[in-house]
């Protein structure tokens, strides 16, 4: 069932239209709830775009929800320059790619391993992995936050010289929290391939790392693809690592810098709305282009069983 | 690839049940010993890593929850003494005294929990059953059924920080939209959704259904996909109806989905914390547990036992829905 979530283009398109013949009513009832939800689904995200094109002096005289006067793209670059954007998209790019990368490569060895060579409690070892993921955040930040005030860094990884306040330290928790999902769906995903496979490398003599790197690894682009494209955002997306295990601002990925700047724009609301949306640019720009991978993604972990 | 192999092997490996069998027999004793070190190498790195940084943090949880510590200076094992001023009386084994505390004294405890549990119902019985509906709809394959996908999941990709930025212009005060349209603008007449403490978690919480219910919707998407689409023809030539087909046919078969919507549905609710937070520090009608453990911790006054003793509550209850989850997926392995 997990393979299918992926091999099938389009998973969640309708397949063929009409298959099951609805009454007429039944059609338009459909249309219009889904019309209406649509619509105020888009409201939210719609108003603040509207907020962050219009210029704050029109804003100031005829409030925020009126017509048009003018609109402008001055708010943008205004938010742009005046809150440092750059550098927070720097320190995001700094912390998600890497983690991106390592969470990947060090789930898909757990999972060959746990799926592929008969080890003791590999069970056991699945369970642990799966359940990491699960617990809430907070339940695991007391220890965490006290661990990493303790854990040295050399300066050249840190300047504060601890995992505290570090951008390693954000890859550090990012990979560890993330390994359990990766793992959970890698084994799943790597339990489809067929046992003859191996039979067969293992006639031809591979060793171990030959059936994890040059067989399982291309077997697996597909979830990696799709596990690449959640986690990017996932990890894009976070905001409780980097407002507790960071303490200065100028370190914190845009998410969490953005509870900053709307204190330094507090008077001026179309920047905020500016910065808001040009901070959830990436993660629109990555579901827009890859929204197959990320629905296949979700899928993948869900539909096990 | 079926060349090199047996026939009885590949009828072995089409056979699940057979397979892990097959795998036991081979044995780690077939490897050599560099496959050996590869083994202890892709699986020991990622283990320490989840045991140092998820594990021992969760056990520590555990265990300083039983400390009054206020995080400076050492452990020790001996006794608090309950004369002694905190100052001098600070990293000893306290007990169950937080436990006690949170639940007697301590004003935030049961309106955090009562939180929690209203985040609950609000994501069990409207954003799932919406999620679900809007599932049901788009897969039925009606007109614009993509575009319509896309949009409701649109919220899942934004981040919750700002998502509570977002609404923010929904729903503040003098210039929201909210306000601006229904009229109740102005200082005396407006309505303060999100200042207001017996109005704003309502509030929250129709930004967290936004976002909860596109996700809960791709989640059963998937698991309609995988009903067995004669399941649905035998239901209509027996005579059953759409409304009929649903709950007697299909979403019996797909148990599986419901119970990760379950699980997502519990852990989410359970982990709820940005939106509070981007909102207003999650104080003032807004307290939820999560919240009360970061502030316990990372605040200005650094309470290690107490924050993680209210950790552990959430832990606690957080493993319900986990141990249901693992049960559910892991269970069949175990047996074969």
């Amino acid at each position: 069932m997990t393979t299918e979530a992926l091999t099938r283009p389009g998973t969640a398109a309708p397949s063929a239209p009409g298959r099951r013949r609805t009454r007429p009513w039944g059609q338009v009832a459909s249309q219009v709830f889904l019309i209406v939800a649509s619509v105020l689904w888009l409201l939210p995200i719609a108003f603040a775009l509207y907020v962050a094109v219009r210029p704050y002096s029109d804003t100031r005289k005829y409030g925020y929800v009126s017509l048009p006067h003018h609109l402008t793209l001055k708010n943008f670059s205004e938010a742009w320059t005046q809150s440092d954007m750059l550098h927070f998209f720097w320190n995001s790019v700094l912390i998600t790619v890497p983690a991106v990368i390592i969470v990947l490569a060090l789930a898909s060895g757990v999972a060959f391993v746990l799926t592929r060579v008969d080890v003791k409690f590999n069970i056991a070892l699945l369970i642990l992995f799966t359940a990491g993921n699960l617990l809430p955040q907070q339940v695991i930040i007391t220890p965490l936050y006290r661990l990493y005030l303790k854990i040295t860094l050399p300066h050249f990884v840190s300047d504060s010289g601890l995992m505290y306040n570090s951008i390693f330290g954000l890859i550090a928790i990012n990979v560890a929290f993330q390994l359990g999902f990766c793992v959970f769906v890698l084994s799943n995903y790597m339990k489809s391939v067929p046992e003859e496979m191996y039979e067969a490398a293992l006639v031809d003599g591979a060793s171990l790392w030959t059936r994890f790197w040059r067989l399982t690894i291309p077997l697996c682009r597909p979830a990696l693809a799709a596990l690449a494209t959640l986690l990017t955002t996932w990890i894009y997306n976070d905001f409780f690592w980097a407002i507790t295990l960071m303490s200065s601002g100028d370190k914190r990925p845009v998410t969490s810098a953005l509870a900053n700047l709307q204190g330094q724009f507090v008077s001026n609301q179309n920047l905020i709305a500016a910065a808001a949306m040009i901070a959830a640019v990436p993660t629109l720009v990555v579901y827009i282009l890859l929204q197959k991978q990320f629905i296949a993604g979700l899928s993948l972990g869900a539909t096990k069983g | 690839m079926s060349s090199t192999s047996h026939v009885d092997t590949a009828a072995a490996a089409q056979d699940g049940a057979t397979a892990p069998a097959r795998r036991r027999r081979r044995g780690v004793r077939r490897l050599s010993l560099r496959d050996r070190i590869v083994v202890g190498v892709l699986l020991g790195i990622p283990l320490l890593l989840d045991l140092a940084f998820v594990w021992f943090p969760a056990i520590g949880t555990a265990l300083l929850s039983f400390t009054k510590w206020n995080g400076v200076g050492s452990l020790h094992t001996q006794t608090c003494k309950p004369n002694l001023p905190s100052i001098l009386n600070n990293g000893c084994w306290y007990g169950v005294q937080n436990y006690h505390q949170a639940a007697t004294i301590y004003p935030a405890f049961w309106p955090a929990v009562r939180h929690n549990l209203i985040w609950l119902a609000v994501f069990v019985l409207i954003a799932t059953p919406l999620g679900m509906l809007f599932a049901v709809l788009i897969d039925r394959g009606i007109r614009g059924s993509r575009m319509y996908q896309s949009i409701l999941f649109l919220p899942v990709m934004l981040s919750l920080a700002l998502v509570g930025i977002i609404w923010e212009f929904m729903y503040s005060q003098n210039y929201g939209l909210i306000n601006t349209v229904i009229g109740r603008t102005g200082d005396s007449n407006a309505i303060d959704w999100l200042g207001n403490p017996h109005l704003n978690l309502w509030s929250v919480l129709v930004e967290a259904t936004w976002r909860q219910s596109g996700y809960v919707m791709v989640l059963y998407l998937a698991g309609l996909k995988a009903v067995d689409p004669t399941l649905r023809e035998a239901a209509t030539v027996d005579g059953a109806n759409a409304w009929q087909t649903f709950w007697r046919v299909i979403f019996p078969v797909m148990r599986p989905i419901n119970i990760v919507v379950m699980v997502v549905t519990v852990i989410e609710s359970l982990r709820a914390f940005d939106l509070v937070y981007i909102t207003n520090k999650g104080i003032n009608g807004l307290e939820l547990l999560s919240v009360l453990v970061t502030s316990n911790i990372v605040g200005e006054t650094q309470r290690v036992g107490f924050g993680s003793a209210l950790g552990v509550v959430l832990l606690i209850i957080s493993l319900v829905p986990i141990s249901v989850f693992l049960y559910q997926t892991f269970r069949r392995e175990e047996a074969s």
